[in-house]
């Protein structure tokens, strides 16, 4: 059941939080050259964006986000930026990648085309009703184990692949805290998928996923109150990735998590993670909430596209949780706008 | 291997005398010879299959008690039934003799395996520190184990769920020959596995996985009596499904009562490819049946007061009789054999026996 995806059926969005692109678009420039960049400007970076030339690309700044959102209530203003390139994107499929992120390197020494491998395992199928113990059977040299159903075989499509990164890994500030000073050195050989039913923590970091299906699942919600540039700072892309996978678990796709690795450091604030605390303990208390509530969401069957489920997801999250939290009612507000701005966006009145 | 040093003495513990190694043979036990590094200081138990007239010769140095056939017969009488004859998954009868609170049990065709950099692998070291350290069932984290040096849990991962579970299985990988199913064996008989990926993770709860008992260790106190590894080979219409069942049972069992499973490194060397059309004729009914048993498995409900394996395993022979044996009658001699399995194994581990005290005969 393998797809072809083409080169002009993808857009790399790049979130610009500074105003150098220069070493992140240089570096990046052999696995990007094929495509065409949406290159976001935070609405709250005043400095232009330097961008080296050869790039097919577009820039969006905050001028941009106000005639799109002509009076609708969503921030698009640090790293959730991206979002609107996903909103303005006009191309099926989409990866972004944070702009202080390098290419990494494998076990081998070699440059890891993290573009190509996003490509791939949206390619493939993903398998989430049962778990190969060999991880990605569609890979090169891996298949199905003994004791795999043929009839689970085809696997389902692949909507969101997730990546992850060497170097600074996408901890929270207690965890930067108290391990100030850990890399991330080991290198996993593997893609998998994240089995049907189970959440994960969905970093924005490094990402591809399928925007025509998908897209109105990625929202950038959930701002905490305290939200910063940092990335443990925010919280938007775990709760936009716990949408993404109820939806694709109730809508039958997949999500894989694994390769592709960037290496993330080059401009990543580690220093004083006790500052992130400040602004960070809130999305920590809050995912004592929110893990629960999205292990709890059961769709009817009458949602069947994204959108229908993310509306449904808004209309639960405002009834079991903006109790206990404003923030909640915001990311519920923030979801229905969401929706129906991807509804002008899919008939191009955008 | 001359000059190079087996693993530096390890920081996880031994284990010697909480830990029993069983390995199931047919034809001899030289692969041991690679593994006396490792091995030495465990008490290997050692279930001889097929002719017990056979002498199996257990290489000098080894502290072990050996079982065959007869001895199966006498310890357990009537209820002998209940372990396959001419198939490994003999290898349970191991389990239920020893009196050790960790079980390991490997192959006599695995070897020890290298790691990228060239370094033999300790697996039963492995194994033992992903058995003393909690799993992560509830909630996936995106960089694997989380308790392995150099990891942790990424952004987003809730605080409450990071004492994680108690782990009751550690489950292998092998490199060189993988193992696959007869058909994809004719399909591909050149492929080897040569990608060592460098994880251990824990298979979410809700989620079944295919079992391999080439390599496999588990806390014998937390799920002993799960891993039964069904009816097999001689005068059985299925054989190389056991450790599937033992595997579709104890993770059922394992999601009911909070325990992890985890699955991963370490690798072992997995030297001998079976012959794939022998396989077929064994594997055959299982390929048809594993697509009604699958589903069953991943809707089974166990009941609240369901509180200890044992009562979770007969409630599951249960569900196996009134569900499973319209699809064949073996499946009403399987929930038998399972109630006999449970039956033999708590006469044989009465609650409240001493761990240690020896029973085993050495041979």
């Amino acid at each position: 059941m393998s797809l072809k995806i083409e080169d002009n059926e993808v857009d790399i969005v790049i979130a610009a939080l500074r105003p150098n692109l220069n070493t992140f678009l240089e570096a990046w420039r052999t696995f990007f050259s094929n495509f065409h960049l949406i290159i976001v400007k935070d609405p709250n970076l005043e400095e232009d964006l330097q961008i080296p030339p050869g790039f097919d690309h577009q820039v969006y700044t905050k001028s941009d986000m106000d005639r799109v959102l002509n009076g609708a209530s969503i921030n698009f203003s640090g790293h959730s930026c991206r979002y609107f390139g996903y909103l303005i994107s006009r191309k099926k499929y989409i990866i972004s990648v944070d702009d202080d992120c390098l290419p990494a390197r494998d076990n081998s020494g070699v440059i890891v085309d993290a573009v190509t491998q996003h490509i791939s395992n949206l390619q493939t199928p993903a398998t989430p009703f049962f778990f190969n113990t060999l991880y990605d059977p569609y890979r090169q040299g891996a298949d199905f184990v003994r004791g795999y159903p043929f009839s689970l075989r085809d696997g389902v499509e692949c909507l969101l692949s997730c990546g992850l990164w060497l170097n600074i890994a996408d901890y929270d500030a207690p965890t930067q805290i108290v391990k100030p000073s850990e890399r991330n050195t080991r290198y996993v050989d593997a893609v998998m998928t994240v089995p049907l039913r189970a959440m994960m923590p969905l970093s924005g970091i490094n990402i591809g996923f399928n925007r025509e299906v998908l897209g109105p699942a990625l929202v950038p919600g959930l701002r905490l109150v305290g939200e910063g540039k940092r990335r443990w700072e925010t919280i938007e892309d775990i709760w936009s990735g716990m949408c993404a996978k109820v939806v694709c678990d109730h809508l039958g796709y997949g999500v894989k998590s694994g390769l592709p690795y960037v290496w993330r450091g080059v401009g990543s604030d580690t220093d004083n993670p006790m500052d992130s605390l400040k602004k960070e303990w809130e999305g920590v208390k809050l995912m004592e909430e929110i893990v629960p509530f999205f292990q709890s969401v059961k769709l009817p069957k009458t949602a069947v596209t994204a959108a229908d489920c993310v509306i449904e997801i808004s209309r639960m999250a405002r009834e079991n949780l903006a109790s206990l939290n404003p923030v909640y009612a915001q990311a519920a507000d923030t979801m229905e706008a969401w929706v129906n701005l991807w509804k002008v966006a899919g008939s191009d009145r955008l | 291997m001359a000059g190079k040093e087996s693993s530096s003495v390890p920081s996880t513990p031994l284990l010697k005398d909480e830990l029993d190694i069983v390995i199931p043979t047919i034809r001899n036990l030289d692969f041991l010879e690679m593994w006396r590094p490792f091995f030495r200081p465990y008490h290997l138990i050692i279930v001889q299959d097929g002719d017990p007239t056979k002498t199996i010769k257990v290489p000098e140095g080894f502290d072990y008690e050996l079982y065959n056939r007869n001895d199966i017969n006498r310890i357990l009488g009537p209820k002998a039934n209940c372990i396959s004859f001419k198939d490994s998954a003999c290898r349970c009868f191991g389990y239920m003799v020893s009196k050790k609170k960790y079980i390991y049990t490997i192959d006599d065709d695995c070897f020890v395996a290298k790691d990228p950099s060239g370094k033999e692998i300790n697996a039963l070291e492995q194994h033992i520190k992903n058995l003393l350290s909690p799993s992560t069932p509830y909630f996936f984290n995106t960089l694997y184990d989380p308790y392995q040096t150099g990891a942790d849990f990424v952004r987003g991962y809730p605080f409450s769920l990071r004492e994680g579970a108690p782990t009751a299985v550690s489950h292998g990988l092998w490199l060189n020959i993988p193992d696959y199913d007869a058909p994809t064996q004719l399909v591909k008989p050149r492929e080897r596995n040569t990608r060592y990926v460098d994880a251990v993770l824990t298979i979410p709860k809700g989620t079944l996985f295919p079992m391999c008992g080439m390599n496999l260790a588990f806390d014998r106190e937390l799920i002993g009596p799960a891993m039964y590894f069904g009816l097999m080979g001689d005068g059985q219409p299925i054989g190389r499904y056991d450790d599937m069942w033992a595997g579709w049972c104890t993770k059922v069992i394992c999601d009911h009562l909070g325990l992890g499973v985890k699955t991963g490194l370490p690798y072992i060397w997995h030297s001998k490819a079976s012959n794939p059309f022998v396989n077929l004729k064994k594997e055959y009914k299982g390929i048809f049946w594993q697509e009604e048993l699958i589903p069953f498995f991943q809707s089974v409900a166990l009941p609240k007061d369901c509180t200890s394996v044992q009562k979770c395993y007969i409630e599951l022979s249960k569900q196996v009789r009134e569900k499973l044996a319209k699809i064949d009658p073996y499946f009403t001699k399987l929930a038998d054999a399972m109630i006999t399995w449970i039956e033999a194994w708590d006469e044989l581990n009465p609650s409240g026996a001493a761990a240690g005290a020896a029973n085993g005969t050495a041979k």
